[in-house]
């Protein structure tokens, strides 16, 4: 049987976080709500992060519609597995377009964790990397190590393919880290930092 | 009987220049008969994307990921589409992003199919309780001047906007092939 909660090693969410966007100063970030929008945030503050506080299912293809629209710039899409579940189709739809410069990086624990770790569907038999590849995402990979967040960062900043990773990250609750909450600030940030007006 | 071809071309064919003039980049859309022009020419536009969606919420967040970076989209559906948008909507309204979405419409107007029924006559509703202004086309001559101020409403005063385009306007569907 091959459940993902038995792999050998995973990785601790905040140092793989912390580790890519280093190695990422050009991106344009959108994360899916929950963990992953704290893990980023804690990275250090960015005007170039989206940071989602609700819209489950939506970080995926808010991430397409950013990367055509900025097709020079590296997009990631930084989200849980609970939150891609949700959108799955979105791969899809990502797909139809093979966006070269669209990163998805989906921190999989398994579970959820913002309502008390109840299992996803990641660790109840679904596999995320054949479902991308299935969806025509050719370029879908697992990691395990931190040591591979480096060449995780070397494809985003290539902007070759579209891709999907999936990092299997341990079961902890970091302390809470949480991005400002008022969208229309953050959005209006975000756009400046493009030169683009309010609004 | 179906509405006459002729003039049905017309307002799609409308509404697709009234886009364009807006300066429309990206398209997306789950497929609807009363769509299927701008669906075809948007195809046909190296300048425009157009974006097939699974479900028509993609549709909602992916218009507010293009005006995040710059681009103005608009998304096309049936009126069935509105109800699996509900939660997404509100990622319109907790940033205020501008948004403009044409909705065909179902289950009003000598539909055929009971089960469009129950979506097509709670659109209205579902639309402004989510916060989003609607707006209606009932006959052809209305049509591209509701698109443009759909459009001036969403991408000059920021607003969130849906037109719905009635199903009279479609004409009725031919549900025996002859």
């Amino acid at each position: 049987m091959n459940n993902p909660l038995q792999t050998k090693s995973r990785v601790e969410r905040r140092q793989f976080v912390d580790t890519l966007i280093k190695r990422i100063p050009e991106a344009l970030i959108i994360t899916g709500l929950g963990s992953p929008s704290y893990d980023v945030f804690a990275a250090g503050d960015r005007d170039q992060n989206f940071y989602l506080w609700g819209a489950m299912g939506g970080a995926a293809p808010m991430g397409l519609g950013l990367a055509l629209a900025q097709p020079n710039k590296p997009v990631v899409v930084i989200t849980g597995d609970g939150e891609q579940l949700m959108g799955i189709g979105s791969l899809a739809t990502i797909s139809a377009k093979q966006p070269a410069n669209l990163t998805i990086i989906v921190l999989d624990n398994g579970h959820y964790g913002e309502t008390g770790m109840q299992r996803s569907h990641s660790s109840l038999g679904t596999d995320l990397v054949a479902v991308a590849k299935g969806f025509g995402i050719r370029n879908a990979l697992s990691i395990t190590d931190l040591a591979e967040a480096e060449k995780i960062a070397e494809l985003i900043n290539a902007k070759k393919e579209i891709t999907l990773t999936q990092v299997f990250i341990e079961t902890n609750e970091p302390p809470r880290a949480l991005p400002a909450r008022d969208g229309v600030y953050i959005k209006n940030r975000f756009r400046a930092q493009l030169g683009l007006a309010p609004f | 009987m179906d509405g006459p071809q002729g003039s049905t071309q017309q307002w799609q064919a409308a509404i697709f220049d009234e886009l364009k003039k807006a300066d429309i980049k990206q398209i997306s859309y789950v497929p609807d008969a009363g769509h299927a022009l701008v669906i075809r020419k948007a195809q046909a536009d190296s300048d425009i994307q157009d974006i097939a969606l699974t479900t028509e919420e993609e549709g909602v967040a992916l218009n507010c990921g293009a005006w995040l970076g710059g681009q103005r989209a608009v998304l096309l559906m049936q009126s069935s589409g509105v109800g699996n948008c509900v939660n997404m909507f509100s990622l319109l309204r907790s940033c205020n992003f501008p948004f403009l979405t044409l909705v065909t419409m179902r289950g009003e107007y000598a539909e055929f199919n009971p089960w469009q029924g129950p979506m097509g006559k709670a659109t209205p509703d579902a639309l402004e309780l989510m916060g989003i202004t609607v707006m209606r086309a009932s006959h052809p001559d209305e049509v591209p001047e509701l698109v443009n101020a759909g459009l001036a409403a969403a991408f000059d005063a920021g607003e969130q906007v849906a037109i719905l385009l009635s199903q009279s306007l479609i004409g009725r569907k031919s549900w025996v092939k002859k």
